[in-house]
Parts: C-alpha cells; structure tokens; sequence
C-alpha cells in the first residue's frame, strides 16, 4: 500500500511541488536584507572590534604593566616592555597589539585588573601600508581618548552581568 | 533614394544582406536576453532566500549584466602550460555555437523565422546534441582532472536525458505530424484546451525536466558540484571563455523554455482563442503570448535551482535511463492507440 503510495505521489511531483510552494512564498516574503554602508545591525556593548587603552579622569594612563594582557593572549598579539617611571610607578614603554595577529577574543580586556585595555565598537578600518597594522601605545591613548566616553558607557551597561 | 543604393547591390548580395540583418535583429535581443537572465536568476534567488539580490549597480541593480560582461572582457584568458591550446580555444566556441545556430528554426510569430525549414525539430535536436561536445572538449583539453571528471559526467548524463528528449519529441511529432516548427505551433490552433501539453502530459513534463538536465542546471547539475570538482569542466577557464561558456549555458536556457513553449503551449497562439470577441488584443497570436510562455519556463528554472538539492550521480541516471525512457515508451503507445482509434485533438 505504502509502495503504491509512494509512486502516485512521486508520479504528481507532490514533494517537488511542496518545496516549490515553499520558495514560492518566500519569493513574495518581506526582505530582511541590511543596505550596509546605509543601515546597520544593532551592537551589544559587549562587542570586540578595535582595541583601545583608557585613562583615569585626571588624565593619568590605566596599564599598569602588568602583562596579563600579554600572558592570556592566546595569538601573541601583545607585545610590553615596561620601566620604573620617575614617580616610582610602574607603566609601559612599549604597548604594541599586532592586529594581523589578533584574534579578537577579548581575553585581555577580561584580564586587565585595571580596566585600561578595552575592545571598541570600531570594525570599519584597513591599513594601507605594511606596519600600519602594528597598533602603538599612542595610537592605542588616542581611541581611548577620543571614545572614552562610549566605552564607558559600554563597559556600565554590562557591568550588571560581570 | 535609399532604395536606389539597395537595388544597386546584386540579387544574391541582397539576400545575404537580408539573412544577415535578420540574424543580428535574432542574436541582439537574445544576447540581451541572456545578459538579463543573469541578473533575473539573481534577483529571483535573492528573493526566494529572503534577499534582494543585487541592487548597487545602476537604478535597483538593472546595470549589473552590463558591469558583469566588462569585467569578464578585460579579464585575462590564461591557458594552462600544458592543455591542448587549439582544442582549448575552440571549445567554448563549439558551446555556444549550436545554442545560438538553433534559433535559426524557432518562429517567434506567425511567419517570423529566419529559415523556416520542413526539418526544423531535427535540426534543432542534431545541434542540441553538438552541444555536448564543447563541455567533453572543454574537460579534456583543460588537462585538469576536475575538469575531465566533469565533463565525463556531462557526457553521460547528456546521452542519458537526450533519448528521453528525443521520445517526448516523438509524441509531439505524432500529434503534429510534422518536424516544421511553424506548423507544430499551427496544429495548436484552437485556445488553450487544443495545446499539444493536455493530450502529451507526461512527455511534456519528460521533456522540461529532461531540458533541465540537458543544460546542467540544477537539480542536475552534477557537472559543476562545486565540493567535489570544484567547477567542473570550466574550471581553467577565465576572462571571455569562461563568460562563453556562461552565455552558452543561459542561451540554452532560454532556448529549452522557447521550445517547450513551442511544442507543448502553442508558441504564439493566444491561450483566449475563441474566448474573448474577434479583433481583440488577447484573443489574437501575438510575439507576446510567445514570450510570456518562454519567460515562465525560464523562471521555473530559477524557480527550480532555488528549491532543489542537487542530485546524486546515481539518482541522475536512474531517472533518466529507468523512469523517463519508460514513462515516454508507454505513453507513446497511448498515443498510438489514441492516433488510431482517433481519440484526441489530433486531426490525422
């Protein structure tokens, strides 16, 4: 019986048919494509794009040299040298993330203690020349300055779930 | 004035000059065609998956065919170091070829065909059969082993489909009683219940899916399966050899939707013939009727390569050789009883 009704079923195309109704519908369904450059998904704040190093509000740099940013970086990104500066404190003479070899994981926001090295809502940037992609100390300050702000307030939003 | 210049050229010359305007007045808008069916397969697939499909080019992406073909033609044709150069070369021109020498026989209106010939369904079913040999020559001369895989599988599975073709044929050659493509569409005279599909159901389906097969298209297109061969037979070829290859496949495309429209919708013929009053636009044979019917069969293509997975190799020759062959063999019958027992709309 069930053979019998395999063959007339096969022999009116009913499965085909089914699946034609399907891409048939959806061929009239509403579109959910995003016109990038124009429109924009939402972003958690949660996001890891560029990476940036923040500072207190009276101006004085977070890191502290710790390198446990450089310990937990699963991609060798992160290269520090560090020296006693002239007030006794410990800060970095060098700070450099090598974004050709980040993987974007976060792992060293999570395991700074001070809160200095952060990942940015920034994901639209290119490097035009070779070394450019060597992300410097002072680069790293100047995101952190210029969205101090934004990050922040990202960094407020998910703290409820830390 | 302009007539003087006209009759100033020999009688044979003018007839030269005649045949070749109207070839450029058939391959311009075809080539057109062709170029759009690219963008439309987009678009269409685009949609049936939630998409749009391309849209930066030009007002809603309508230039993309046109930014498609330049790229293609400034590309660099590189010929492998070790494939046979001739037969490379010479292979999508053996593609294309017949997909474009077949339009010679297809009438888009009453009278209008470029050389209406008493043998025009077997020519076009000898040039479709030539097709297979610029895809065997392709994979061959690519020296690749993708390529040569490839093409064995084209070879086979076109040998395969071409008989269940040829028999469905068969059937609209005994209800027509003719192989002139004009005077199949003609003997479809009538509205919509007098079109060859109703008396020829089975083969007509035979027939459509069997030109899906012909011209690798999904579900069938085992000649390209990108995880196992990459590209299949055209996988060393870029710039304008590759895009050959492309117009070949499209050109077939639209011819295997004209013919079903032909053979089995009555071509030009008005579906509403008899139905609406005399002298009416709908009611008259018109190079629209054609064209919407080709252009239905086109997008069932697209319909086709937006639903179905592809078919496994196997799958592929056990319908074409144990289902299809059988199913047009029986019908034939069928219709031999019903010609001889003068049951049906055929007037023999």
């Amino acid at each position: 019986m069930n053979t019998i009704k395999h063959f007339i079923k096969s022999f009116l195309f009913w499965e085909l048919l089914q699946g034609l109704a399907v891409t048939g519908k959806y061929l009239f369904a509403k579109k959910i494509t995003i016109q990038y450059p124009e429109e924009k998904t939402p972003m958690s704040p949660r996001f890891r794009g560029l990476h940036a190093l923040r500072r207190y509000a009276n101006g004085e740099e977070r890191c502290i040299a710790c390198k446990l940013c450089e310990a937990v970086c699963p991609a060798l990104a992160i290269t520090i040298d560090s020296e006693e500066r002239e007030d006794g404190t410990r800060r970095t003479t060098r700070y450099d993330i090598d974004l050709f070899k980040c993987i974007y994981c976060g792992f060293c926001e999570e395991a700074c203690p001070v809160d200095s090295i952060v990942e940015t809502h920034i994901f639209e940037y290119h490097f035009e020349e070779a070394g450019t992609q060597i992300m410097t100390k002072e680069k790293l300050l100047e995101i952190g300055d210029k969205y101090e702000q934004e990050i922040a307030a990202n960094k407020q939003a998910d703290a409820a779930y830390r | 004035m302009g007539l003087d210049v006209w009759n100033w050229f020999p009688a044979d010359a003018q007839t030269l000059l005649l045949i070749l305007g109207k070839i450029i007045l058939i391959l311009i808008p075809l080539m057109l065609c062709v170029a759009y069916i690219t963008y439309a397969e987009r678009k269409i697939i685009g949609y049936m998956q939630i998409r749009i499909g391309p849209n930066r080019v030009g007002p809603r992406g309508w230039l993309q065919p046109i930014a498609d073909a330049m790229k293609l033609m400034f590309k660099e044709v590189i010929i492998p170091t070790k494939s046979d150069k001739f037969l490379f070369l010479i292979a999508p021109v053996l593609s294309i070829m017949p997909a474009l020498a077949a339009w010679a026989v297809i009438p888009f209106d009453r009278g209008m065909v470029l050389t209406d010939v008493n043998a025009g369904l077997l020519y076009i079913l000898a040039l479709t059969s030539i097709g297979v040999y610029g895809v065997i020559i392709a994979g061959w001369a690519s020296n690749s082993k993708y390529a040569i895989l490839s093409s064995l599988r084209v070879g086979a599975q076109i040998v395969a489909y071409e008989i269940a073709m040829g028999f469905a044929l068969v059937g609209v050659l005994m209800a027509s009683g003719s192989l002139n493509m004009s005077d199949i569409v003609e003997g479809q005279a009538g509205g919509i219940s007098s079109w060859y599909i109703w008396p020829l159901l089975p083969l007509f389906f035979v027939y459509f899916i069997s030109g899906v097969a012909e011209t690798n298209r999904a579900p069938f297109d085992v000649a390209e399966g990108e995880s196992e061969i990459v590209a299949g037979f055209h996988v060393e070829y870029s710039g304008m050899a590759f895009a050959v290859f492309f117009l070949a496949e499209y050109a077939n495309i639209i011819l295997i939707s004209s013919l079903t429209a032909l053979l089995f919708l009555g071509g030009w013929l008005s579906p509403f013939e008899g139905m609406v009053d005399a002298g009416h636009w709908l009611g008259e044979t018109s190079l629209f009727w054609f064209f919407a019917k080709a252009c239905f069969f086109a997008f069932c293509f697209l319909w086709f390569r937006a639903t179905f997975p592809r078919y496994r190799y196997d799958q592929i020759m056990r319908l074409g050789w144990k289902v299809f062959i059988p199913v047009t063999i029986v019908w034939l019958f069928v219709e031999a009883v019903m010609v001889v027992a003068e049951v049906g709309p055929w007037a023999v």
